[in-house]
This record gives structure tokens, sequence and C-alpha cells, in this order.
């Protein structure tokens, strides 16, 4: 009976919460250049997977979302400083940045990364591979001993192979998919088996804030409308 | 925009491209140009104000006053733009909710730093998260002013103190010899007169402003280059409307253009002042003036 209580008492205070949210403004940062999850549309308005799932997101929880652009590079410290509240830009959990944030559960699965290159025989552990800088994939490089080169933005890797200046690009499957054919661009049939899946970011001490997405990131899983997204827009494989 | 824009696989040419230059996002490219030429109109002269605050600072016969003058200027010169735009602007807007914290939730317990986080109270925060899109964006605007004035503000600093310096003893002389107090001095013999011993190095200053202002998207604010890499970069046709490979020489040499069509004019108009400012002047260019006027 005492624990029935406590229970009670615990799900009115959850309820609390829910309620102390609702109709809040949480803002959403986003990078914008890294299709299909997120990219900046004819019209300048953000788009893509990542717009369309927190957008719905957002309903469930019923919060306003506001969305804001912010480079890659300084995404993270700008989170903890307070510019928005959450990250939600096709960013793979890993336990360095798990340290300085905190992670929702992953919206996608752990997907393989993707090279591509100009020719199929291109060997990455002996060449040069491009990457953008603080990402899953650059860290990988870098632990295997290759050579790396980093670049800012995704763009800027895949010019690096079409001018030479790398011999292969290491990136999300999903966001190669996009790439390949264009200038004779091929994906090899190498895949690095690197990430622990996609997930939103958020600041450590907003513990309320990240169980609102998790439960609502739930609701998704459960009645199938996450794997629809994701299946409309070919960015991982389904849970 | 226009009517037949709506297929714009079936456009070709002239009316393609018509359709491709006036997408939102080509406003939001263009919206920025003039968001870079106000932001200079606006920093010119505030930087000016920092400088001539800090000259006049470091030139002050009262210690503590000069100490601050040149501490100012010693080390903002010192630290690299780069690094001052990454952290100093983070720091001063932390800075801002701290005090705004304190003011309005004196009640509030958990503390302010928690691990990597910074945690103020929502009526704190600044702008308001429930504020829309173009307050936060005339905020980060109004920080860029605020960093890039004392940035520049620093190096003019050290302008206008080496041109105070300049003016000949023999002025300041005389003023005395006529009883002008020391302000009196400052304000009416030494101001006028110095502007022509600065104006090299704050045309110098000017220009470097210019070319400075793509520092403006660390800042949160979209500057021209940021639009001219998103638009020029590699565009698919699942995307977007008007698919096409990657643009950016085309894109950034508009750029070139831009910049150097802006430095051109300020040339021109610095020319100008300079020679307005040299009438009368004991240097070899008002010495010329005086020639050619005889």
């Amino acid at each position: 009976m005492k624990k029935l209580i406590l229970s009670t008492a615990a799900l009115a205070v959850t309820a609390g919460f829910a309620l102390a949210q609702s109709g809040d403004t949480v803002r959403l940062g986003t990078e914008g250049a890294y299709a299909p999850w997120n990219f900046v549309n004819d019209a300048g308005e953000i788009d893509g997977f990542e717009r369309e799932l927190g957008d719905e997101l957002c309903k469930r929880a019923e919060l306003t979302c506001e969305w804001v652009k912010n480079e890659w590079d300084t995404i993270i410290p700008n989170l903890v400083s307070g510019n928005y509240d959450a990250i939600i830009a096709g960013m793979s959990i890993t336990d360095e940045r798990d340290e300085v944030i905190d992670f929702t559960q992953p919206y996608t699965p752990p997907d393989p990364s993707a090279y591509l290159a100009m020719s199929a025989d291109v060997d990455p552990a002996a060449g040069i591979v491009a990457a953008q800088a603080t990402t899953i994939q650059a860290a990988f490089v870098a632990e295997q001993g290759w050579t790396v080169v980093e670049f800012p933005t995704p763009e800027e890797t895949i010019a690096a192979v079409k001018s030479g200046e790398a011999d292969a690009v290491l990136a999300d499957k999903s966001f190669l998919d996009t790439m390949v054919g264009s200038d004779g661009l091929v994906m090899l049939e190498r895949m690095e088996a690197i990430g622990g899946g996609v997930g939103m970011g958020l600041r450590e001490s907003d513990g309320e804030l990240r169980d609102t997405f998790d439960a609502a990131i739930q609701s998704m899983k459960d009645d199938g409308s996450l794997n629809e997204l994701i299946a409309k827009w070919e960015v991982a494989s389904q849970f | 925009m226009f009517s037949y824009c709506t297929d714009p696989s079936t456009l070709e040419g002239l009316t393609w491209l018509s359709c491709y230059l006036t997408t939102g996002k080509h406003m939001g490219f263009y919206f920025s140009f003039v968001t870079v030429i106000v932001l200079l109109l606006i920093t010119a002269p505030v930087a000016l104000l920092f400088g001539f605050a800090g000259a006049s600072a470091a030139r002050s016969r009262f210690l503590p006053l000069s100490l601050l003058g040149k501490t100012y200027t010693a080390i903002v010169r010192g630290v690299p733009d780069i690094a001052f735009f990454m952290f100093f602007v983070i720091a001063l807007d932390q800075a801002f909710e701290y005090l705004r914290h304190k003011v309005k939730c004196p009640d509030w317990s958990e503390p302010i730093r928690q691990g990597n986080d910074f945690v103020v109270c929502t009526q704190a925060k600044l702008p308001l998260s429930t504020s829309p899109q173009w307050i936060h964006e005339t905020y980060g605007f109004a920080l860029a002013v605020l960093t890039f004035s004392i940035v520049f503000g620093a190096f003019a600093a050290n302008v206008l103190y080496g041109a105070m310096r300049a003016v000949p003893r023999a002025q300041l002389e005389t003023a005395e010899a006529y009883g002008m107090t020391t302000r009196q001095t400052f304000w009416r013999i030494l101001v006028p007169q110095m502007w022509i011993y600065a104006l090299p190095g704050l045309s110098n200053l000017w220009m470097i402003l210019v070319k400075a202002t793509p520092l403006l998207f660390l800042l949160g604010v979209e500057d021209i280059v940021y639009w001219a890499r998103e638009l020029g970069a590699t565009k698919t046709a699942r995307f977007s409307d008007y698919p096409h490979g990657n643009w950016h020489a085309i894109y950034f040499f508009g750029l070139l253009v831009f910049y150097l069509m802006l430095t051109s004019v300020s040339e021109r108009i610095f020319k100008r002042i300079t020679q307005r400012l040299s009438h009368g002047q004991a240097t070899a260019a008002g010495e010329a003036q005086r020639k050619a006027a005889q």
C-alpha cells in the first residue's frame, strides 16, 4: 500500500512537470547543411528529416518550438551556454559528447558509415581520408592512425575528394547516398560500424526536458510513425 | 516569386535564372548585404568613440585612468580576433545574463554553473526564449557590433594616441601662451589638428574592418559569406527545385566584386577627407595646397 501511495505521488509529480512544460518555448539548434537530415530549402527555411521529426516531437510534447541555425563547430558550446535548448543535428551519441551534454534515446538505429571515392578500388587505410571536423568519422580515422583531413562543412569534404585533395570521404551513409554518381563519385564496399545511433542533445542540467523528449520519441517509436519518417527521408535503417 | 516559377524543371535560360535568383534563400542572401553594410556603418563610429576614449584615457595625467587606457589597447590588440570572437562573446552574453539573474531572481538557490552548463532562471535569459526569432537575431547583431567596436576601438585608440602626439608642440605652446586652459587646448587645438595624422591609420582600420565582417557568422549572424557558401553548395534534385553542381566559384566571385567595390568607394571617400583635412595644416600636403592657391 505504501508503495502504491509513493508511486501515485511520483506520478503526480511527473504529471506536474509535464503540465509546467506545456506551452513553453523550446529552441532547437541544427546545422542546416546535412541533407537529408537537415538542410536549408529553396525558401530559406530549415527542412529535412529532423525538421519534421522535431516539429512532430514538439507537437506531442505540447511545446512551442523555434528553429535556430548554428555552425557545427560551436554547436555544443552554444547549447551549454544556453543559446538554445536542444541539438537536433544528426549527432551520434558518443561517450565523449555524453560527458559534456546529455542525450535522449536514439531516434535512428546505429548505422554504418560509408566511404565515397572517385574509383571503387581506393584503399582508405593507404590514402588520405576527408571527414567533417569533430565528427565520429574524423575521430575514427584518427584512431586508426590513417591520414585524415578535416573540414568544417560536409560539402567541403566532398569537394576535397573531387579535387583530389583527399582519396576518400568517410561520412554517414545516408548523406553520401545523396552524392553518389555526381561527378563520378562511387561508394566503396567497405563500411565502418561506428556510432551509437543519433539522438537529441540537451544540457545535463535539463533533465526534465530530456524526459519530455524521450517520452515523445518513445511514443513515435511505439505507433510506427518514426519508422515511416525514416523511410520517407531515407536517413537510416528502421527500428 | 513569379507566377511561372511553379515548376522550375520545365524552365530554361533566363526565365529559369529569374526564378532561381528570386527564391526565398536568395532573398536571405540579398538581405545579408544590407546586414553587413549596416554593421559597418554602426560599428565604425562606435569603434572610433571607443578609440577616442581609450586614447584620451591613455594620455591622462591621472595614473589609474592612463593605465586603464593603456591596458585596454595592449590586451585587446594582442588577442587573436578569432579567439576574441569565439570566447569573448559567449562570456559577454553570460555576463549580461548573470547580472539580470542576480537582479530578477534573488531567491534562486541552484548554482549558475552546473558542470559545463550555464543555467540562469527563465526570466533572466537574454533574450527571453519566448521572444520571436528576430529579437534573437537583433540581439546577436548588437553583440556583434559591440565586439567589433571593442576590438577595432583598441586599434583606433593606438592610432589616435599616436596622432595626438604628432600634433606640433609649437601649436599647443601658442595656445597656452594665449592663456587657454588644458581642456581648451585639447578640444580647440589638439583634436581638430590630430585627424590628419590619424587618417592613414584609420583608413587602414576601416579596410580591415570591411574584410573582417565574415567573422559575423561565428556570432550566429548570417552574413554574405555564409549564404554564398550555402547557395554555392551542390544541390541535388531530391532536395531542391533548382539542382546544380558546386557553384562556389561563381558566388565567391560575386563577393570579390562586392568587396572590391566597397573598398574602392571607401578609398575615394578617404582621399576627399584627406584633402579637406590637409587645408591649412603644417604638413607637406597642406603646404602644397597653400602654394597652389596663391
